[in-house]
Order: structure tokens, then C-alpha cells, then sequence
């Protein structure tokens, strides 16, 4: 089985995501198989950190304390350029649509994806 | 053919002092007085769960508790769609023999039990431990989500959404168990506070006390009969990051199955319960289940569509935003408020005819889906 790779769920500044050597469907959920088809051992590749904002909701009721320092913060759904979507961070004022590109950014502890529009 | 034959209910809001197995309790003796059996009569107990006081036996926890020695029993978990879950495995438990009389019941005091905080906490872990829960959304932000995405595709406002609301505490105001009787306007729900964007402290539903509980059974009990006419589910995700297209949602696939389970079509339906932990998910699942046409089921609230005394009475008793969400009672008091309808024992609530009924409850994140068709034989 191919060893998993470092990514901002495990502190390193990169989102992976995996692809079929059988039938090429794109996961973003790391597994060692393919969710699609069941083969073993898709291909993890680093993604461009390039998409498109699929959604947002801006949070202004947090529920934990390390949470509560940060809000409002603004929650995406993003469509990735390789074919999966995520769950990241953006600016405020970004809209459903919009080209947006991927930095990092500490919140609660940890490192999130943090998204701004694509200059 | 499985009946529901009783139904208990507790009012919602805070119930200092009692506990989940208090409420449960509460609700099932409620149950079974309402359908005339006995502890005794009963063979099988399906319950829910709490996030108060989690337990991996819940069902024989509240077996020995409340007296009875099922032959069949146990507890049963898909979010908000437990309560619809426990009544379709309920059916297909009498209608194949193995038990006569199913208990159904939960309970809990999520409300005065644990901190606001603690409660919206919980129910965040719905999200993926590794890809979603670093991030800090809650269950709002989910549903805030899909409700962005919603309103871009159907050009939906915030405004529409806030008719749900509105609705939903009329409705409430008519209900003496509800948690809230203060009417709101469309303005209150503008200027409520924000929670998650676009949804805002009154698109949200409350964290309650509250328990309820049903009977199903073999045959009926008493005059009144309701009958399961059929029901389905779908399941198409958990998390929210995984969810399919606006388009492909679990709601229309299981309203289509359950529709040729039955043979019936949404014009035979009289009476509508349906899921609304947020104003969203009740415009999203009037849609997807055929009850408005896209973005059209605000247009319909103001016409009166769905209220008391409109063309389809939609949770005359205050759905989950105003009569209160007390986890996997919540939505059963859906049904409660569909057998009281049918049975024609809603009092000044009742609706002209309710001889079928539609119910659908959604769990997670649009994740787990039941529709369910119930019927008035006499």
C-alpha cells in the first residue's frame, strides 16, 4: 500500500487528493482504495490549489472557545481544478462562482486552507 | 399491514429536572394509553438516541427502566431521520411477524442537560473528523452551505427563507406544548442575529426538552385506524463535502421510491409533515419532494399553501422551529401532529381532511432521507 503523504490535515502546507489507476474517479477523502470501484492503492498527487468557489457560509456563532476568537469566518465549499471539491477557508466578500486560489492560514491550533480570489 | 395505533407527546422547551429516560418515559406511557395496550403488550421497543447521556445499550437501558421484556429491541441512529428510520423498520417488523406491538421512543433533555455550547458542539462532529471539523463549521454553517448554493441556483432570498419561520411560529402560537408562542415577522427573522450566513438565529430551530413515542402495530386498537401505506429511504453522503449536485439529493429519491411503494402521487396527499431543523432545509425538501415547484415554496407560504387552512397543511403544530427539536424526538412529533390530523383530534388546529399524509425526515446534512405515506382507514 502506498504510504500517505503529508497534507494541512497533518500540519504540512499542501492539499492531496487521490486518483483511480483503475477508472480515474478523483477522491478528496484519503482512502486506500477507490471509492468508486474498490481498486487498491489510488495515486495521491498535490493539488494546484486553484478551483472555484462552489459555496460559503460565514460563521458567526462559533461553539468552542479557540473557534470563537476567529469568527466571523467564512466557510467554502470549493470545486477543485483537479476534479474533487473541499472544505476550506476564504475571504469574506467572496461570491458562489468566483476563481480563487489557495494559501495557508493558522485557526483553532491548526493550519487550514485559506482561499482568496485569483488576481 | 402495520397501524400506528397511539402516540404520546410531551410539550417541548425546558423540563428542569428531568432526565432523558424521564422524558422518554413520559412520552411512552402517553403511547400506550393513547392505543389502549398494556406494558405487557408490547414485544418490541426501537428507540433513538442521546447525546446527553450516551449509552451503546439505549434500547434495553429503557427496557428494564420503564418495565417491559421485548423479544425484539434496539436502538437505532441517522440523525434527524431516526424517528421516521424507527417507524419504517417498525412497519416491516409487524407486517413480517416478528412483533406485534413496536414501542418507538426517544427523549431528551438536550435544552437544560448539557450547555448550548455542548449541544452545538456534538452535533459539529457530524462533519469529517480530519477535512471538516478542523475548520470550525457547526451544523448552520452545513446548512448555510447548501443554503448559498440554493439560493444561487434558484434565486431564492433570505427574505423567502424567513417565510418558513414566520409560518412555522403561527403555527406554534396554536399549540399549547410548543416551546415558542410569540408570533415573528419576516423583519424579526432579517434582523435576528446571524449564526451561520445567510441563516440567522431564527432560521435556526431551538435546542429543546422534549420526548415522544408511538405505537405500531399489527392490527389496530381502536376506531380510528392509521395505516402505513408504504415508505423508502435513500442515503447518499454524510458529509457535506461529499454531497451530490443540488439536482441529485437523497429527498427526491426516496419520495420517488416510496411514491412506487404506495402507487400514490403527491396530489393525493391532504397533509404535509415535513423535516425543518433550518429554514433552508424546509424550502429545499417542499422542492425536492414535489410540495412547490423550484424556488417557488416561499411564493406558496405567502399565499396561504401551506397553512391550517390552506390547500396543504404543512406542521400545524410548529415543526421543529418553533415547537422545538429535542434530537430524535424532534421529528416525531411530526408524526404525533400528522396521527392527531388524521384521526381528527388536533382541536382548534384541526385541518379539513387529512386522510393521507406525506412525512419526510432528513438526517446529517441532507445525508439520510425516509419518506413515508400514512393513511386514514375506517
Amino acid at each position: 500500500m502506498s504510504e500517505r503523504g503529508a497534507d494541512w490535515t497533518r500540519g504540512e502546507q499542501a492539499i492531496t487528493y487521490q486518483s483511480c489507476i483503475a477508472c480515474g474517479h478523483v477522491q478528496y477523502f484519503h482512502r486506500a482504495f477507490c471509492a468508486a470501484c474498490g481498486t487498491a492503492d489510488p495515486r495521491e498527487a498535490r493539488a494546484s490549489g486553484k478551483g472555484r468557489v462552489y459555496a460559503t457560509s460565514l460563521v458567526c456563532r462559533a461553539a468552542t472557545p479557540e473557534t470563537r476568537a476567529h469568527v466571523p469566518y467564512n466557510i467554502l465549499l470549493v470545486d477543485c481544478a483537479e476534479g474533487f471539491r473541499m472544505m476550506a477557508h476564504g475571504d469574506d466578500g467572496l461570491a458562489i462562482g468566483d476563481a480563487v486560489t489557495t494559501s495557508f492560514k493558522a485557526f483553532a491550533g491548526k493550519l487550514v486552507p485559506f482561499f482568496t480570489k485569483e488576481a | 399491514m402495520s397501524f400506528i395505533t397511539g402516540v404520546g407527546l410531551t410539550s417541548y422547551g425546558k423540563h428542569e429536572g428531568s432526565t432523558s429516560l424521564d422524558l422518554m418515559s413520559r412520552a411512552a406511557q402517553a403511547a400506550l394509553d393513547d392505543a389502549g395496550l398494556k406494558r405487557a403488550d408490547i414485544d418490541g421497543i426501537l428507540c433513538g438516541y442521546s447525546t446527553v447521556s450516551p449509552h451503546i445499550m439505549l434500547a434495553t437501558v429503557f427496557a428494564e427502566h420503564f418495565g417491559i421484556r421485548p423479544s425484539y429491541a434496539h436502538a437505532v441512529q441517522v440523525g434527524g431521520a431516526t424517528g421516521l428510520a424507527m417507524t419504517m423498520l417498525a412497519h416491516h417488523l409487524v407486517v413480517s411477524s416478528v412483533a406485534r406491538n413496536v414501542l418507538v421512543v426517544a427523549g431528551e433533555n438536550r435544552l437544560t442537560g448539557q450547555s448550548r455550547d455542548a449541544s452545538i458542539q456534538a452535533l459539529a462532529q457530524v462533519g469529517h473528523p480530519d477535512y471538516e471539523v478542523p475548520l470550525g463549521p457547526t451544523i448552520p454553517a452545513y446548512y448555510g452551505l447548501f443554503a448559498t448554493r440554493y439560493m444561487h441556483e434558484y434565486g431564492v432570498t433570505e427574505e423567502d427563507l424567513a417565510e418558513f419561520a414566520v409560518l412555522m411560529r403561527a403555527h406554534a402560537c396554536t399549540h399549547p406544548g410548543a416551546q415558542f408562542h410569540d408570533p415573528i415577522t419576516v423583519a424579526d427573522v432579517m434582523a435576528s442575529k446571524p449564526v451561520a450566513m445567510p441563516l440567522k438565529l431564527l432560521d435556526c430551530c431551538p435546542v429543546s426538552d422534549g420526548g415522544a413515542a408511538f405505537v405500531i402495530s399489527r392490527e389496530r386498537t381502536g376506531e380510528a385506524g392509521v395505516r402505513i401505506r408504504g415508505c423508502a429511504q435513500a442515503h447518499t453522503h454524510q458529509h457535506v463535502t461529499a454531497a451530490p449536485g443540488l439536482s441529485e439529493l437523497g429527498a427526491e429519491i426516496s419520495i420517488a421510491r416510496a411514491k412506487e411503494a404506495t402507487g400514490l402521487a403527491i396530489s393525493d396527499v391532504r397533509y404535509a409533515a415535513i423535516y425543518d431543523s433550518f429554514t433552508i432545509t424546509l424550502a429545499m425538501l417542499l422542492e425536492d419532494l414535489g410540495l412547490a415547484g423550484r424556488g417557488e415554496a416561499a411564493a406558496r407560504v405567502r399565499s396561504g399553501h401551506f397553512s391550517r387552512d390552506g390547500a396543504m397543511p404543512l406542521n400545524t403544530h410548529g415543526g421543529l422551529l418553533s415547537y422545538g427539536h429535542c434530537g430524535v424526538g424532534g421529528a416525531m412529533a411530526h408524526l404525533v401532529e400528522a396521527h392527531l390530523q388524521m384521526t381528527g383530534r388536533a382541536a382548534h388546529r384541526q385541518v379539513r381532511d387529512a386522510s393521507i399524509a406525506l412525512l419526510h425526515g432528513d438526517g446529517g446534512v441532507l445525508s439520510s432521507h425516509v419518506s413515508m405515506f400514512l393513511e386514514r382507514v375506517r
